[in-house]
């Protein structure tokens, strides 16, 4: 059996490296639209302040590039370093997104993104466009076959188990494709990346105009963040929901624990606004619940009924103890394919193997499963409730507050008066972690919430890892944080230091601040 | 849609495409960033180096991400049992890996020796170890790797990182190595005028002749010294892939026997003979473009030929030959691969096409006078 140090190794290490590659994927797929507005508008009035703007936001762009393309890498490593079963058992549907993203869109985006920062002497202007349209639409393309992946795990149509492969195998690639959880997921997704992108235009513009520095340039810079960033908090609260119902449907499970609904209510649930959950007794100490609220976003109906965790259990042990007889059948099929009795007997419970699955934490052979085991085998299908009740509501928390601040930034900028509040710039200043912060917890929510899956309902994360030493894994996961940390030191030293420097680093003597050593 | 057996050829053709692609396009990146501490003596001419390849490295590296993507969805046993069990080699070729982006992007931003003298050497560890490392792989391959699978087809590697690092291996270690350099060193030629031109002049010489030694000692030490695998159960391409269900053994000289059974793939080893030797050839006389042209068909003269001396092994078990991983037997469902084949199909002429823009746009020899030009927008 796999000890559960190395799964849990396996799991820091991917989170680890996951959410650090994060932090520079959001602020590409929103910069990449950015720089085209801004070059847009270069090539629509000839203006050369534009092209500036266009030139230097796309410096700090590509030293945040740096690291996205970096961290990237590893993420696709890791599937196979760390989690070899899950590779083998899924690979067949989970990898053909990723070779596609490769062919269809991570070449676009890299290819171009050469062009983009060294071509601009060798192309027209209209050609020098397209180069950076091309590049942005290759950058949001990579993510949206990325979360088609991510998607299918949450989500996993369009796949069948075989007993003769064991493992996993596509049935409908429509299906994987146009798999609502997918869609919803990127759509919200590369929002959260535009607001990012212009989270990050607003706040550096903010920093100038507040010194009384290239203001000119800030000013322009702030007005298109403004707008760009209204238009994609809008749509991330909006999709944001849309993504909320879809999780009503594929995960229950996952909606109930971050809503902490321990008990299945009368159509429509109220929503717990503020709770303070207690997972010993399965209730919530304390809660200020709004009614109808949670039934309307879940179910997008005034009847339908929301399970709670209590009833999701029941059904789970029925199904781990269904599971458990598939589990029986396939390892009997395993040692004779030819077995007519056992594969009626597997076919009759295929549908639940995954939950036998969970057994195998446990035990070897499941059929030695006592109550105390099923019981823990059953506890562990609802990922714990208090990180996920808490992180969404702060991801949501941070969501209106931007609302806020690109509403105000957007009404000022129509007026034409946001360089005389300082409030305003302030505010846009400080707020600069506000969408990292947010993105980081939304995909805490997404994942941390899929537990005890890898593959929701399919393979449990306790069986996907490789069969590598405990060892190896403090030794790779120390590497991963050294590196990490000293990389995450300079691209903040170097990012720091241009923003500082502004668009005079650009050599071209229309700035202020011009960069020293030219 | 396809028939299975045929899929499962077209796959392992498409996996030496892309595996081939990556040599000759990121090989060339990596060939260039392993002779920039040794072409390049200034900061001129190491920036000189280092633009050469400035607005193409991105775009290369994809080779490898889809090569990599490509080997999960088409042969994801293979991409499960070798990534875990090859794990300090892989971490090692990604550590080595994160060099690059960083070190093109971030050296020249800063103006201080110090500084850029570390991230040229970054760039050096970033071109030189994965070639080295993808080289030793693949010499293991040949003599076997200690890995078994569990009923459920979980696998376990029972090696060790250091015995990896044998003599064959490390002598396939240094074809890879030499065969990159080599490449690297006519494109910087094709690129450069004057002393950077001169210095990877002679290193395509000196490259050129170790590959030519180290490819021909590997060649006879397989012929003469490591005993292949061989199937001795009745293949059955149609059947689902099940590594388990067939019998393999070691044999003297089996790694040859492809050539006397298909002897058309003679002439792999004959591309890679009369690539290295026309390319040094062309290169000496300064015919750069058709030098590079030569030793790309080098790579796939040498690739080619390991993969056929392989066939239809993928990723020979040392431990428990029988669950060793061959063409037949690692493949995707039918229906993915089939999915995966027209998606590579119908991209990787566009790819191709606008790879190739891009290089036109770009072409022309990077010189002293462009890094002045370009202070702050170069690398």
């Amino acid at each position: 059996m796999l000890s559960e140090q190395l799964v849990d190794l396996s799991r820091l290490q991917f989170a680890v490296t996951a959410m650090y590659h994060f932090l520079f994927v959001p602020l590409t797929i929103g910069m990449t639209w950015i720089l085209v507005i801004m070059e847009s508008v270069y090539v629509m009035t000839g203006k050369t302040i534009y092209k500036d703007m266009t030139c230097f936001w796309g410096k700090l762009f590509g030293i945040n590039f740096a690291l996205g393309v970096t961290t990237g890498i590893t993420m696709e490593f890791q599937f196979g370093t760390n989690w070899a079963y899950y590779s083998h058992y899924v690979g067949d549907i989970f990898g053909a997104p990723l070779a596609i993203e490769g062919l269809m869109a991570f070449f676009l985006e890299s290819t171009f993104i050469g062009l983009f920062f060294f071509g601009w002497d060798r192309l027209s202007r209209r050609q020098h466009l397209l180069v950076t349209i091309l590049m942005a639409v290759g950058t949001n393309l990579s993510a949206l076959w990325i979360l088609i992946a991510n998607g299918w795990m949450q989500n996993p149509v369009g796949a069948e188990f075989s007993y003769v492969t064991m493992r996993m195998e596509m049935v409908d690639f429509w299906a994987v494709l146009f798999n609502p959880d997918a869609q919803a997921k990127f759509v919200h997704t590369v929002s959260a990346g535009y607001v990012t992108g212009a989270m990050f235009v607003l706040s550096i513009s903010a920093f100038y105009l507040l010194r009384g520095r290239d203001v000119e340039f800030a000013k322009k810079s702030f007005r298109i963040a403004a707008a760009f960033g209204f238009a994609s908090i809008c749509s991330v609260i909006v999709l944001g929901d849309e993504s909320g119902y879809t999780v009503g449907e594929a995960q229950q499970t996952k909606l109930a624990a971050m809503e902490a609904m321990w008990e299945t209510e009368p159509a429509p649930a109220g929503f717990n606004l503020i709770a303070i959950p207690n997972e010993k007794e399965m209730k919530n100490d304390f809660a200020i619940e709004i009614p109808w609220v949670m039934g309307i976003i879940g179910t997008r109906s005034l009847d339908k009924q929301i399970p709670g965790i209590k009833e999701i259990r029941e059904k789970n042990r029925e199904r781990i103890l269904s599971g458990m007889e598939a589990v029986v059948a396939l390892e009997a099929l395993r040692k004779n394919p030819a077995d007519a009795a056992m594969k009626a007997e597997f076919e009759e419970h295929k549908a639940d193997l995954g939950f036998g699955l969970l057994l195998k934490k446990y035990l070897v052979d499941v059929r030695q499963v006592t109550p105390e085991i099923l019981e823990k085998a059953v506890a562990d299908t609802i990922p714990r409730v208090a990180p996920l009740f808490w992180s969404f509501r702060l991801m949501v928390a941070f969501g209106f507050l931007m609302l806020g601040l690109f509403g105000a930034a957007l009404v000022y900028s129509l007026k034409g008066n946001f360089a005389d509040k300082p409030w305003l710039l302030r505010s846009a200043l400080w707020m600069l972690p506000v969408p990292w912060l947010s993105c980081e917890l939304g995909w805490f929510v997404a994942e941390y919430g899929r537990q005890p899956w890898t593959i929701y309902g399919v393979l449990p994360t306790h069986m996907s890892v490789s069969t590598l030493s405990v060892n190896s894994l403090y030794g790779s996961l120390a590497g991963f944080i050294g590196f990490y940390t000293i990389l995450l030191i300079v691209e903040m030293y170097l990012m720091v230091k241009f923003a500082k420097l502004g668009p005079g680093s650009l050599g071209t003597g229309r700035y202020d601040n011009e960069y020293a050593h030219a | 849609m396809l028939d299975y057996p045929s899929l499962k050829i077209i796959w392992w053709l498409l996996v030496g495409v892309l595996l081939i692609g990556f040599a000759i396009m990121d090989g060339h990146d990596m060939g260039v960033g392993t002779l920039l501490p040794f072409v390049g003596r200034d900061d001129v001419e190491r920036r000189i180096v280092i633009n050469t390849v400035g607005p193409h490295w991105d775009g290369n590296q994809v080779w490898f991400i889809t090569g990599g993507g490509a080997i999960f969805a088409a042969w994801p046993l293979v991409y499960a049992t070798a990534f875990s069990g090859f794990y300090w080699a892989m971490l090692a070729v990604l550590w080595a890996l994160f060099f690059r982006p960083v070190g093109f992007d971030y050296r020249s931003k800063i103006d201080n020796p110090t500084w850029r003298n570390t991230w040229d050497w970054g760039l050096f560890i970033g071109g030189a170890v994965p070639p080295l490392i993808f080289g030793v792989a693949f010499g293991n391959l040949f003599l076997g790797v200690p890995f078994q699978f569990a009923d459920n087809l979980m696998s376990t590697y029972t090696g060790t990182f250091w015995a990896l690092l044998n003599p064959f291996a490390l002598l396939c270690g240094v074809v890879s190595t030499a065969m990159i350099t080599f490449h690297g060193a006519i494109y910087l030629m094709h690129r450069t005028d004057g002393a950077v031109y001169a210095r990877s002049r002679t290193a395509m010489m000196l490259f050129g002749g170790l590959l030519l030694l180290s490819f021909s000692v590997a060649g006879l030490w397989l012929w003469q010294g490591i005993d292949g695998y061989t199937i001795t159960s009745a293949v059955t391409p149609e059947s689902l892939p099940n590594p388990l269900d067939k019998t393999v053994v070691r044999q003297a000289g089996a790694w040859l026997a492809n050539y006397e059974r298909y002897p058309a793939t003679m002439a792999l080893p004959a591309i890679a003979y009369a690539g290295i030797l026309i390319a040094m050839l062309l290169a000496a006389q300064g015919t750069t473009l058709a030098a590079f042209v030569a030793s790309s068909f080098a790579i796939l003269g040498i690739i080619g030929t390991a993969g056929a001396s392989l066939f239809p092994f993928i990723m020979p078990s040392s431990s428990d030959p029988r669950a060793s991983l061959t063409v037949w037997d690692s493949v995707s469902s039918q229906l993915t691969l089939n999915i995966m084949l027209w998606a590579t199909v119908i991209f990787m002429p566009i790819i191709i096409a606008y790879t190739s823009w891009a290089y036109k746009v770009m072409a022309g020899k990077v010189t002293a006078a462009y890094i002045r030009e370009n202070e702050h927008a170069a690398y």
